[in-house]
């Protein structure tokens, strides 16, 4: 699981869940891929994504500590922070861990970087 | 200065897909199209595009299409034909490719050749001033020559109708459909889309780079794979933990006997060297919200489950029955409910109204009973209108119909959403027993010819003992 899908993930289907809004992700085992840069993609996504989630979740797993609190100005013409982004959003993937509703405290596991939401009643 | 016409040469399948096709991809890449016939279902558009790169650009992607031609001649007959060219030959038509490797193509449609004839026609065209070699393989130019019989392959004439003659810009999208074989797939499902449809689905889509492209029915990820080869972003979701892991029932025969391993969507991904354009799949229920509020899609593409070769099934707990849990096991096991094709699709536009983009576009399949079909069964959502209905024919009562729809307008509370679809338990009741009577009348009409042909030669018998 990347951090790109964390970012779009809740936990509503979990009965009584208002928000269920961001998961808190515990990983056991994370793997870096290569993914290559794509400029507009990136720009697309930084559009697409709530910033503080993505930088907290980053952190959570021990990444991203260079990161900005706030999406800086400018960010579309700056090479370098783009490929940051880019990197911890589509390079980063949970392999093995959880992602936990942040009401309920429900866990729904990431196994082989597949995370399951099917709420097991 | 004269302007160039092009012939558009279709390959001949999928003929309600293709104008679908075309006006997609145009308005994808921002291709003004002027019409210079009216599209019909004739294997050729006959057009005029502003040059021949965007010529290139659209052919590159289209999957109906077999190639593009820039038009040199286009007469009722052949020997007009011929008048033609050589008038054009004498006019300096063919300078810039005097010198250059050729070869002609000869194309009949709704007619055969044998090697022959085709060499003969090859030959008739002589005249020209060629000085360049022939080349079959690779060469620099390439002309095609097509006679056209019509479209009815009973009634042949003996002439054809139509005639063409032009140069070749470009090939299509077609070597795609090979390249993404199933065949040679590695993780493939029991239903999984044949990569042909997919790549139409795609092009329906209008996928486009960097969109964000969901199937929330993903199986073994066909339609990721054609939307990733167009330049989208993929994700997937699907109910089904076994298949996202690579761990159902093997699919092919000759080797069911051994286990799924490295199979999956992600192993697809990177044999079709577009790993850099797969996001990720979830094991969820597309029925319910699992999505952050603010997601927005640019395309969602679908091929919901029929019933026939899966389940149509989702989460949920039936009263009657107890919550199946195996004892000792670290998996627990969801129990599941029937979930009707029209919940399913109703579910989906309702879902497709929140998170698509506006103009984005949706798409999905359904099977229909061909005798009990009718247009106004079909899904409509206020949010959605709808673009494009192509069937495409399964067996004699059957066929799936590939629904365009795009969004319109943002969601309101006052819409309204409905679909009447005859069930997908009506659907595969009738799939079976229907199949089955055809089957079992065929096989009376067969038992009484068998026994009329006794009595006939126990008759015949009779008449020569006499």
């Amino acid at each position: 699981m990347k951090l790109f899908t964390h970012n779009m993930l809740s936990s509503k289907v979990v009965n009584g869940v208002k928000v269920g809004y961001p998961l808190r992700i515990v990983a056991k085992d994370i793997k870096i891929s290569e993914s290559e840069f794509d400029k507009e993609f990136v720009k697309r996504i930084i559009s697409k994504i709530n910033w503080k989630v993505f930088v907290n979740a980053a952190k959570q797993i021990g990444y991203g500590k260079d990161l900005s609190e706030e999406l800086i100005n400018n960010y579309e013409n700056n090479e370098e922070y783009l490929k940051k982004v880019h990197h911890l959003l589509m390079e980063v993937e949970v392999m093995n861990g959880e992602l936990i509703c942040p009401e309920t405290h429900r866990v729904f596991p990431i196994s082989d970087g597949v995370p399951n939401l099917l709420n097991e009643d | 200065m004269k302007r160039v016409q092009y012939l558009l040469w279709f390959a001949h399948e999928h003929v309600s897909f293709r104008l679908h096709e075309i006006e997609s991809i145009a308005s994808v890449l921002k291709i003004p199209i002027k019409w210079l016939e009216p599209p019909t279902d004739k294997p050729w558009y006959l057009v005029e595009l502003p040059s021949e790169e965007d010529v290139q650009k659209l052919s590159a992607r289209s999957v109906t299409m077999r190639r593009a031609i820039q038009l040199w001649a286009d007469e009722p007959t052949v020997p007009r034909l011929h008048a033609s060219l050589k008038e054009k030959c004498l006019n300096g038509l063919l300078e810039p490719y005097k010198l250059k490797s050729f070869k002609v193509d000869v194309d009949l449609f709704c007619n055969s050749q044998t090697q022959e004839e085709k060499l003969e026609r090859i030959e008739s065209f002589s005249y020209m001033p060629f000085q360049g070699h022939v080349d079959l393989k690779n060469p620099d130019v390439t002309f095609q020559f097509i006679e056209y019989y019509g479209l009815d392959p009973k009634i042949i004439p003996e002439n054809p109708i139509r005639t063409f003659f032009g140069r070749v810009v470009s090939e299509s999208g077609r070597p795609l459909i090979h390249e993404l074989s199933l065949k040679k797939r590695k993780f493939i499902g029991n239903t999984s889309m044949d990569p042909q449809l997919s790549l139409l689905m795609a092009n329906l889509g209008k996928v486009s780079n960097g969109d964000l492209v969901l199937d929330p029915f993903v199986g073994s990820g066909s339609l990721l794979v054609a939307a990733a080869k167009f330049g989208g972003h993929v994700i997937g979701t699907d109910i089904d933990f076994l298949m996202l892991h690579g761990r159902t029932r093997p699919t092919r025969k000759q080797t069911r006997h051994i286990a799924r391993k490295d199979e999956s969507i992600e192993a697809n991904m990177i044999q079709y060297s577009c790993l850099d354009k797969y996001i990720d799949v979830i094991v969820a229920d597309s029925a319910l919200p699992f999505w952050r509020s603010d997601v927005e899609f640019d395309c969602i593409l679908a091929d919901p489950p029929y019933g026939i070769r899966e389940p149509t099934e989702r989460i949920g707990s039936k009263e009657s029955l107890p919550i199946l849990k195996k004892e000792g096991s670290p998996v627990h096991f969801p129990s599941k409910v029937e979930y009707g094709l029209n919940e399913i699709i109703k579910d989906l536009m309702w879902f497709s109204s929140k998170h698509l983009k506006l103009h984005g576009r949706l798409l999905f399949w359904v099977p229909i009973f061909r005798q009990d079909y009718n247009d106004d069964q079909m899904a409509r959502h206020s949010c959605f209108k709808l673009i494009g209905n192509c069937e495409q024919v399964l067996t004699t009562f059957t066929a799936r119909r590939l629904l365009i729809y795009e969004k319109i307008k943002i969601p309101q509370d006052t819409d309204e959403c409905s679909s009447a679809i005859p069930s997908a338990s009506t659907f595969r009741e009738k799939y079976f027993t229907h199949g089955d009577e055809y089957r079992l009348t065929r096989k009376q009409k067969k038992a009484e010819a068998a026994k009329n042909k006794e009595i006939w030669f126990a008759k015949l018998n009779n008449v020569n003992v006499k």
